[in-house]
């Protein structure tokens, strides 16, 4: 399964919004993270341009997890520097209402408030953090299900949906606020290999329309065919680092035997 | 035992049963709605609050747990005299009730802060939500919604604790009772008439809850599931 006749990356190149044009959405330089005495990123650079899909694999404990949460300032690092659409991450004096405004997430639990319809769920930040009106937000959020293909379960509770359900309505929540960059944290982990396949689809669908991606995976298939960055943690530090081909033909004798173990 | 019943002697005093079953029913409502929203950001101070406010609450909680309703609402009825207030009976039992009840309804509430999963905060605060709108919106009426079984038997226990402050002279169901039993003589019967309307104002606060729940927790309602 090779990623040159791969029709989602053609597609992305004839875009006016191909990869690698412009400054970087996500910039992180030489970042260092600890829990303790546990290191768990160590001097972690990467970028992420416009447009671009940046997958991060590696190993359960490689910091692939702790990077992201890095990136949208959920922990706090101690040494380096991260910008995230124009935002620096690593300033204390950091406007977290106003990162909030630009980048959404979507985690492997899910995490919909158990209380509140699919449609209130997706209601509920535009209209705390954006002021619309009830009916806007309605609007919009008839608009974001249908995006994801759950136009017709807005009425319905979390618990009424299959896991792989909500998770769409936990990217469309996000996707209601209209971030610039969307990261995703392992969100079909939790899923069976059907549920993952519908919640893929979205994603792909995301990154053809042009959203700047990052997200941890185990999902090596969707890497390879979905992102036009392939970044491999280990240890803490990027070990290896190129497009999806580099699956195909690994440099590192880490990479190879993380590729060999997930094969 | 020849005891003869005689209900009619307390039939020309309904009018004071009345009365005073109205005054319990308006002390506890008011101490209700107002203990829960002192008892719910004690409990929110407690668990998120700066140490000062944890401590500070720590010690109203313990404090009030441990002591005599009876005694409180003295010291609140003669120690807000003593500071120079004059207020009646009835504002200083609700002002004791009050104060009562937000230390358990603390304690009953954190139990469900505590059951919010911390993903949700974090889901809220990605969001772009902030701290209030978060527990507004999301972590206030799930929690409230796991433990509403324990703080509706709190508020029947709360209206029948009211019956105490008939001893500050707040002119509830229980002083009225005492003053009819010393004016007839007819202690038994009394006391059986007011054990029946405790026991009806019970069944009204428990209406009065549920129906609260089916309007607050849609949810529920809907789907008849456990949160």
């Amino acid at each position: 399964m090779s990623a040159v006749a791969n029709p989602t990356r053609a597609a992305r190149e004839d875009t006016p919004r191909s990869p690698q044009a412009g400054a970087p959405v996500v910039r992180l330089h030489d970042v260092h993270k600890s829990f303790g005495a546990l290191k768990v990123l160590d001097g972690v650079s990467l970028d992420v341009g416009p447009g671009e899909v940046a997958a991060i694999i590696g190993q359960s404990g490689s910091g692939k997890s702790t990077a992201l949460r890095c990136i949208n300032a959920l922990e706090t690092i101690q040494q380096g520097t991260i910008h995230v659409c124009g935002h620096a991450i690593h300033d204390p004096q950091l406007d977290r209402r106003a990162l909030r405004r630009d980048v959404g997430i979507v985690f492997q639990s899910y995490n919909l408030f158990p209380h509140l319809t699919a449609e209130q769920n997706i209601m509920l930040a535009p209209t705390c953090v954006k002021g619309m009106t009830k009916a806007q937000a309605r609007e919009l959020a008839r608009e974001v299900l249908s995006h994801v293909g759950l136009a017709e379960k807005a009425e319905h509770y979390p618990e009424q949906l299959s896991g792989g359900q909500q998770q769409r309505v936990a990217i469309a929540r996000s996707l209601a606020m209209r971030p610039k960059l969307m990261l995703f944290d392992e969100v079909t982990s939790a899923l069976d290999p059907q549920l993952t396949g519908e919640v893929l689809k979205v994603m792909e669908n995301l990154a053809r329309e042009g959203m700047t991606m990052i997200l941890v995976t185990h999902e090596m298939a969707f890497a390879r065919k979905v992102a036009s960055k392939v970044v491999y943690m280990h240890r803490g530090r990027v070990w290896e680092t190129g497009t999806g081909a580099m699956l195909d033909d690994p440099q590192t004798p880490e990479l190879r035997a993380f590729i060999g173990n997930g094969l | 035992m020849t005891y003869q019943f005689d209900f009619a002697a307390l039939l020309p005093y309904w009018p004071e049963f009345v009365h005073g079953l109205w005054l319990t029913l308006q002390l506890s409502a008011m101490a209700t709605v107002l203990g829960f929203i002192v008892g719910t950001l004690c409990a929110i101070g407690r668990a998120d609050g700066p140490p000062a406010v944890k401590w500070a609450v720590a010690a109203y909680v313990e404090v009030i747990r441990n002591t005599p309703l009876l005694v409180q609402i003295f010291l609140v009825y003669f120690g807000i005299a003593t500071l120079g207030f004059r207020i009646g009976a009835n504002t200083a039992a609700v002002a004791a009730l009050v104060v009562n009840v937000g230390a358990y309804t603390c304690e009953i509430v954190r139990a469900g802060l505590e059951s919010v999963h911390k993903a949700q905060l974090e889901a809220a605060d990605c969001l772009g939500l902030s701290r209030v709108q978060t527990y507004w919106h999301v972590v206030l009426r799930p929690a409230v919604e796991r433990v509403y079984p324990a703080l509706t038997s709190q508020y029947v226990l709360l209206m029948l604790a009211s019956s105490i402050t008939s001893q500050i002279s707040a002119e509830e169901l229980t002083a009225v009772a005492n003053r009819v039993q010393s004016d007839t003589f007819r202690s038994f019967e009394t006391y059986i008439v007011v054990g029946l309307l405790y026991l009806l104002l019970s069944f009204v606060v428990r209406i009065a809850f549920w129906l609260v729940g089916l309007g607050v927790f849609v949810r529920r309602r809907k789907l008849g599931t456990a949160l």
